[in-house]
């Protein structure tokens, strides 16, 4: 005897709102791959030398590049929030017989980007 | 219980997942607004410049190349799962492998290029 299983569409995931959120959360998973491989032709244009290199970043100023990156921004601050608000339910901290909120867990995450945001600027723009 | 490479590979989702949520936005906003429109003095990705800190530095080359590679296998895992559940559950096995072993090449990729800095 073999267990039935129901069909499920494959577009199940049109079906309600979370689900669509669900999708769009895991999607974001591409643009983070997409910039993965936008920042390792960085490094590649650098081996090529200055020409190379400058050719690369005059590009960037194309309106193409731009509305790339504020796609892929879009998608990227969804992917951050989420996983920040998915970090109490992952580390489930005690302080004594009192869990510690979610809120202070997810916050500290927040508050530790904001400060990795300001040191990585400082330290890639050198200002 | 049955071996699995499941923790290996979810460590890396992790890993990479929080890499790219700490790090991604400001240099999306970096490299997408403030150096495309001058926002952030006078040409601050410069070829000298970039080239220096990446090539004489062995912290700022180690960091660059963690920050492009572990956010691949927050990729492949995730979109391992998205793939599966909009119905390629019964070719999983190769998905699995596309997935990761996209990532792996692009780890590969990126120690050839980081090699010849």
């Amino acid at each position: 005897m073999s267990t039935y299983l129901r069909p499920v569409p494959n577009t199940w995931w049109l079906k309600r709102k979370p689900y669509i959120l669900f999708m769009i959360r895991e999607l974001t998973s591409v643009f983070v791959a997409g910039y993965c491989i936008f920042l390792l032709v960085l490094v590649y244009k650098l081996t090529q030398g200055a020409d190379a290199y400058g050719n690369f970043m005059a590009a960037l100023k194309s309106p193409s590049s731009v509305a790339l990156h504020l796609i892929t921004l879009a998608f990227v601050l969804y992917h951050t929030i989420t996983w920040f608000n998915l970090t109490p339910k992952i580390l489930v901290l005690y302080r004594g017989e009192d869990r510690v909120p979610q809120g202070l867990v997810a916050g500290t995450f927040y508050a530790g980007w904001v400060v990795v945001s300001v040191i990585v600027a400082w330290l890639v723009l050198g200002v | 219980m049955a071996k699995s490479n499941e923790p290996i590979w979810w460590s890396l989702f992790s890993a990479g997942g929080m890499v790219a949520a700490m790090m991604f936005p400001i240099l999306i906003i970096i490299t997408g607004i403030l150096v495309p429109f001058g926002l952030a003095g006078d040409d601050p990705l410069n070829f000298e410049r970039i080239h220096t800190a990446v090539s004489q530095n062995d912290s700022v080359e180690l960091t660059l190349f963690i920050v492009i590679t572990l956010p691949l296998f927050h990729w492949a895992h995730r979109f391992r799962f998205t793939l599966v559940d909009v119905g390629l559950k019964s070719v999983s096995t190769l998905i699995s492998i596309l997935c990761y072993g996209g990532a792996i090449a692009g780890t590969i990729i990126s120690i050839v290029v980081f090699w010849n800095i």
